[in-house]
């Protein structure tokens, strides 16, 4: 720290070690205590669920916080001796199949709300404020009861099919995303669409052509946030899916640690973490919108 | 968005006047291309409403079909006028959103003010034929039947039929409501039915799985008597033990003698001593249901308990959230500070997890003999077993699933916050916090105010929040049916489908009152939301 020579009136000024060190801890010192805190705190389930996965034992009391060894056991148990592919496709189904539909039926009732006025309109938006109060899961009971007596006369719409559920989740499409879709349609220029209809284009050659293109990234974020939601919802499917086969990868797993608590565990965080998987690459491809937010405020200090 | 007024545009000034159609300016011109898919669509379309309704056909069900008939009718109608652009944009969505969001909310009111439950479901004439019919006893001249089991549903689940071939030969199926000529069955060289139009046979392993199904099932054929199964191939018809007579409106056991009379107020019928028929009907409660939630001293004790827990539940992890949240926002808000990307891939590591998972891990860690936080406090505590450890778990691994979205939320709310407001108030002569606190906050407030209200909405309803970490547990010994982390929405839950009698009308009668909560909650927050403004936009 020493070794250079300086002027000797400078001397005056320059701080001692001990100073600095005040400085530093006023000014950064005590983020970098908080955050290590915060990391900790934020990182050790994460860091657990991987040890556990990893752990050749595969029971919880065995399982520590750092690894303590890696082997492929669980994945193969899961993958061997639970239907785990049959669970990971019926998520995966159920999450695209939902995310796709809504994205749709979400844009094309944005359009109409941003580009067009009709009667109905103002009552059409407030209503779906509205409604967005209302979880569709809080009618549980009337959709369990309607759909016994659907199953009755169509079982491929009732309990322990795709698409009773996948009937459910879309009555969910028109929500608080047909808002957030129409405020980005809103700020795509009217010109554009006019134009095009100077030109002969129809209001479906406006939307599918001129709109979709523009509005990507509306659609990305939307998609992505039904995906999760999706993957993640237990309430609706745990009433319609009873049957071992029908089971979304969520209530596999519920049901893994449900009767063998301790045994399981191993194979359980396996599982915890493909579940994790989908939702870690959609965080992985929103980090850009993220980032760029932070840095295009963090140029100016 | 001035030019949101007119709709002329599309058209040049002084082209010829075309009358203006309801969606504007779109030219109603469309390419071959267009026509052919438009035509598929339909096309699919009303196979699927011919396949949907067939069934309901079938089965007789005519407003069923009417009201299919009917859907599939507006949708001809607004595909194929030229006054209707923005339905066609919005009528799928609007299809979705009736059926299975605004029904369901009213079909639950409707059940609220009901009694329905597990041997409630039928109306009473259904609940006298299934008595009748069960009480069925062989006499000595009865008739025997060759017999068929099958249903015209899911060979699982699907209702049971009986096929019956009688000794001369005529054919019937037979249900719950009663028999039927079966005029167009295939029927094999013993008399035996193998197959009708409408109906699936069932193997005989499939009648195997169902048979206690299959003891309880008869037909009623009217004075007192019905057909019921004697082993897989035969039927037989018998009296039954059991009658209803209209004049009293009672059913009469005639083997003991004993009299039951119909209640209608609560929907069974019960005899002198007050010992009622396991079957009973759906009867209209009125508002027994809500009175039992609020005053009922049992009923009215835990459900107030539970409202109290869950305002409690929803605004604790709301603001410790938001606290934490805030704090590591404002922690790593500063200029050159090392590793901050590396801190903020980590603490936004939770928020980038499957929630669903993430509870299953934190119960697990929980729990008392394995798991992780009691073995690394060298503690022995039955984080579950306990009333206020319980909850205290809880909003723990809430705060770790929330933070980071707030924390993601607060970063971008403060670097609209300029700088400079703080550092000129700190010159005045403000210290740091009375900077932040009468500067900074306010300011973040306008931005983050809708968020928070938005994340207490979630929260009074997260279900797996609770559900999938106590299952609303610990239940104490003197109330088995609600518990001390019990949200209104795990109660409902829990009596619903977790009980060993299903008791949808108290359920029901639960969702309308959470939806009265938060219609309450959300009327005060929307009057001082600005998101009402946009629509005119």
């Amino acid at each position: 720290m020493t070794a250079y020579t300086v002027d000797p009136a400078a001397t005056r000024y320059r701080r001692t070690a001990a100073t600095r060190f005040a400085l530093w801890a006023a000014r950064l010192g005590w983020r970098h205590a908080f955050m290590w805190v915060v990391a900790a705190f934020a990182v050790f389930p994460v860091l657990f669920v991987v040890s556990a996965a990893l752990n050749p034992l595969g029971t919880l009391s065995s399982a520590r916080l750092w690894p303590t060894g890696a082997s492929a056991d669980n994945a193969l148990d899961l993958f061997g001796n639970t239907p785990f592919t049959t669970w990971y496709a019926n998520s995966l189904f159920f999450a695209l199949a939902n995310a796709a539909v809504t994205v749709l039926l979400s844009a094309l009732a944005a359009y109409a709300f941003s580009r067009m006025r009709f009667r109905g309109r103002r009552v059409g938006l407030v209503g779906l404020l509205v409604i967005q109060m209302f979880p569709q899961f809080l009618a549980i009971v009337a959709l369990y009861l309607m759909f016994s007596s659907i199953g009755e006369y169509r079982p491929e719409l009732g309990f322990d099919t795709r698409w009773g559920l996948l009937l459910v989740y879309l009555g969910g499409a028109l929500s608080i995303n047909t808002w957030l879709m129409k405020g980005f349609f809103d700020t795509v220029p009217k010109e554009l669409d006019e134009s095009a209809q100077m030109d002969g284009a129809t209001h479906a050659q406006v939307f599918f052509r001129i709109m979709l293109p523009l509005v990507t990234p509306v659609l990305a974020i939307v998609g992505l946030l039904v995906f999760i939601n999706t993957v993640n919802e237990f309430l609706l499917a745990s009433v319609f899916l009873r049957d071992t086969d029908a089971k979304t990868l969520g209530l596999g797993l519920y049901q893994l640690v449900a009767s063998q608590r301790n045994a399981n565990f191993g194979m359980f965080s396996v599982g915890a973490i493909m579940l994790s998987l989908p939702t870690l690459m959609v965080f992985w491809f929103l980090q850009r919108y993220i980032t760029e937010g932070l840095t295009s405020g963090a140029v100016k200090g | 968005m001035a030019a949101s007024e007119h709709d002329s545009a599309g058209a040049p000034s002084g082209a010829p006047a075309r009358p203006p159609l309801p969606g504007g300016r779109f030219a109603p011109g469309t390419s071959l291309t267009a026509h052919v898919v438009k035509i598929g669509l339909l096309g699919l379309f009303t196979a699927l409403g011919v396949w949907a309704v067939l069934p309901l056909y079938l089965a007789g069900h005519w407003l069923g079909l009417a009201v299919a008939a009917g859907v599939v009718a507006l949708v001809y109608h607004v595909y194929l006028s030229k006054r209707t652009v923005p339905a066609k944009y919005l009528l799928p969505g609007v299809l979705f959103l009736v059926a299975f969001q605004i029904l369901p909310v009213l079909y639950t009111m409707s059940t609220s003010v009901t009694n329905m439950s597990d041997g409630h479901r039928v109306d009473k004439q259904q609940a006298i034929a299934s008595i009748e019919s069960l009480s069925v006893t062989r006499t000595p001249d009865a008739e025997e039947y060759t017999l068929t089991v099958a249903t015209a549903g899911d060979p699982e689940t699907g209702a049971l039929v009986f096929l019956l071939t009688d000794p001369e030969g005529r054919t019937y199926t037979g249900d719950e409501e009663g028999l039927d000529p079966l005029p167009t069955a295939t029927v094999n060289a013993s008399g035996r039915i193998t197959g009708a139009f409408g109906y699936t046979v069932l193997t005989p392993a499939q009648v195997n799985a169902r048979s206690a199904e299959l003891e309880e099932f008869a037909v009623p054929t009217g004075d007192g008597a019905g057909i019921r199964s004697s082993g897989l191939s035969t039927a037989f018809e018998g009296t039954a033990v059991r009658s209803y007579d209209a004049s009293c409106d009672c059913v009469t056991d005639s083997e003991t003698g004993t009299v039951y009379t119909a209640d209608d107020e609560r929907g069974a019928f019960y005899g002198p001593e007050g010992d009622r028929l396991p079957q009973g009907w759906k009867v209209n409660v009125g508002f027994d249901n809500f009175a039992r939630f609020l005053f009922d001293p049992t009923f009215a004790s835990s459900f107030f308990g539970i409202l109290v827990w869950n305002i409690a539940f929803a605004v604790a992890v709301t603001g410790l959230v938001f606290v934490v949240g805030l704090a590591v926002a404002m922690a790593l808000h500063v200029p050159r500070m090392r590793g901050k990307a590396l801190y903020r891939i980590l603490v936004v590591l939770p928020y980038a997890m499957s929630s669903l998972a993430m509870y299953l891990l934190w119960r697990d860690m929980f729990n008392t003999d394995f798991g992780l936080i009691n073995r690394m406090l060298g503690l022995q505590i039955d984080w579950f077993g306990d009333a206020w450890s319980a909850r205290a778990a809880v909003i723990l691994a809430n705060v770790w699933l929330g933070y980071p979205y707030m924390f993601l939320v607060a970063t971008g709310a403060l670097q609209a916050v300029p700088r400079e407001l703080s550092q000129a108030a700190q010159i005045d002569g403000a210290g740091r916090w009375q900077a932040f606190r009468h500067v900074t906050l306010p300011l973040l407030m306008v931005a983050m105010s809708p968020i928070l209200v938005a994340t207490f909405a979630f929260n009074f309803n997260n279900f797996n929040a609770v559900w999938l970490l106590t299952r609303g547990g610990p239940l104490s010994s003197e109330n088995s049916t609600a518990g001390a982390t019990d949200l209104l929405i795990t109660y409902t839950y829990r009596l619903a489908f977790n009980e060993a009698t299903a008791q949808y009308g108290y359920a029901a009668a639960l969702s309308v009152m959470i939806f009265v909560i938060v219609s309450l909650i959300s009327v005060v927050s929307l009057r001082r939301s600005k998101a009402l403004m946009e629509v005119d936009r």
